[in-house]
């Protein structure tokens, strides 16, 4: 049964990264790319990573897909973007990812009713996890720690109204 | 005891990261780029999760979880670009920033 699982599952994914990518409006793309995330999660699942599971669908599908809603939503300024939104709520937009996310949902409920094992590989729960993160990758967490900081100056920067645009110098 | 292929598993992150690839390439909105970084980076995730559930370690996840940062920290910085970006130039045409000068 995990098989098949794992191949809808993949199918979803693979699926929807065609739709994002192929998708002209960037909100219509970001839809798929929440669901090909979710289904990665779901793979994640399947394969035993459950903390890594959990992980992709909150800060992937949620954090970090919060942020491209913000800047998308951002540049979208005026009195065309009543009309926008209007297009963007037709019910074929929307109806393709909410098709692919029921597929999901179904998977998922499948595994709960079934008797919830449907991992299949070797299980590595989050107490191994967190043994191995603070054990011999103590180093990497503190590298991390330093990229998080470089990307929220970097980001506080960036995200300034407007940088003072200095004009190129044409010396002579 | 293992019931997923490891092959299948590495062949749908390589599928996936070809996609995204795919992605950077041929779009030219700024937006549409960096979702498909996302995509990218991703794809290497999930190679890193079934190689460690293939041999049972949890380096896999940690690996996963320090794409993860690099995701977000990426994500903040791109986004902020693209924004000076669109406030400049007035679009998120990434070809209308070709002109480097000073």
């Amino acid at each position: 049964m995990e098989l098949i699982l794992f191949y809808l599952t993949s199918a979803v994914a693979i699926l929807a990264t065609v739709m994002m990518i192929t998708r002209l409006n960037a909100v219509h793309g970001l839809l798929y790319l929440i669901l090909s995330l979710l289904a990665v999660g779901v793979i994640f699942f399947l394969l035993g990573a459950h903390f890594a599971a959990v992980l992709e669908v909150i800060i992937y599908a949620g954090a970090i897909m919060v942020l491209f809603v913000f800047v998308i939503m951002m540049l979208n300024q005026g009195q065309k973007t009543i009309n926008q939104e209007r297009d963007w709520l037709q019910p074929g937009i929307w109806i393709w990812p909410s098709l692919l996310a029921l597929v999901l949902l179904v998977e998922m409920v499948m595994v709960v009713v079934l008797g919830g094992n449907a991992e299949t590989g070797h299980i590595v729960n989050s107490k191994q996890v967190g043994i191995a993160l603070y054990g011999p990758y103590l180093l990497a967490v503190e590298l991390a720690s330093m990229l998080l900081l470089a990307g929220l100056v970097g980001a506080y920067h960036l995200g300034k109204p407007m940088l003072k645009v200095t004009r190129p110098r044409r010396d002579s | 005891m293992n019931g997923i292929p490891m092959e299948f598993g590495l062949l749908l992150s390589a599928v996936l990261f070809v996609l995204g690839l795919i992605g950077v390439m041929v779009r030219r909105n700024l937006i549409m780029i960096l979702m498909s970084l996302e995509v990218m980076l991703n794809a290497t995730g999930l190679a890193f999760i079934v190689a460690g559930s293939r041999w049972g370690q949890a380096d896999g996840q940690i690996m996963f979880l320090l794409i993860l940062t690099l995701a977000a920290a990426e994500v903040g910085v791109g986004l902020g670009l693209a924004l000076q970006i669109f406030h400049r130039f007035n679009t998120l045409d990434a070809d209308s920033v070709n002109e480097m000068q000073g």
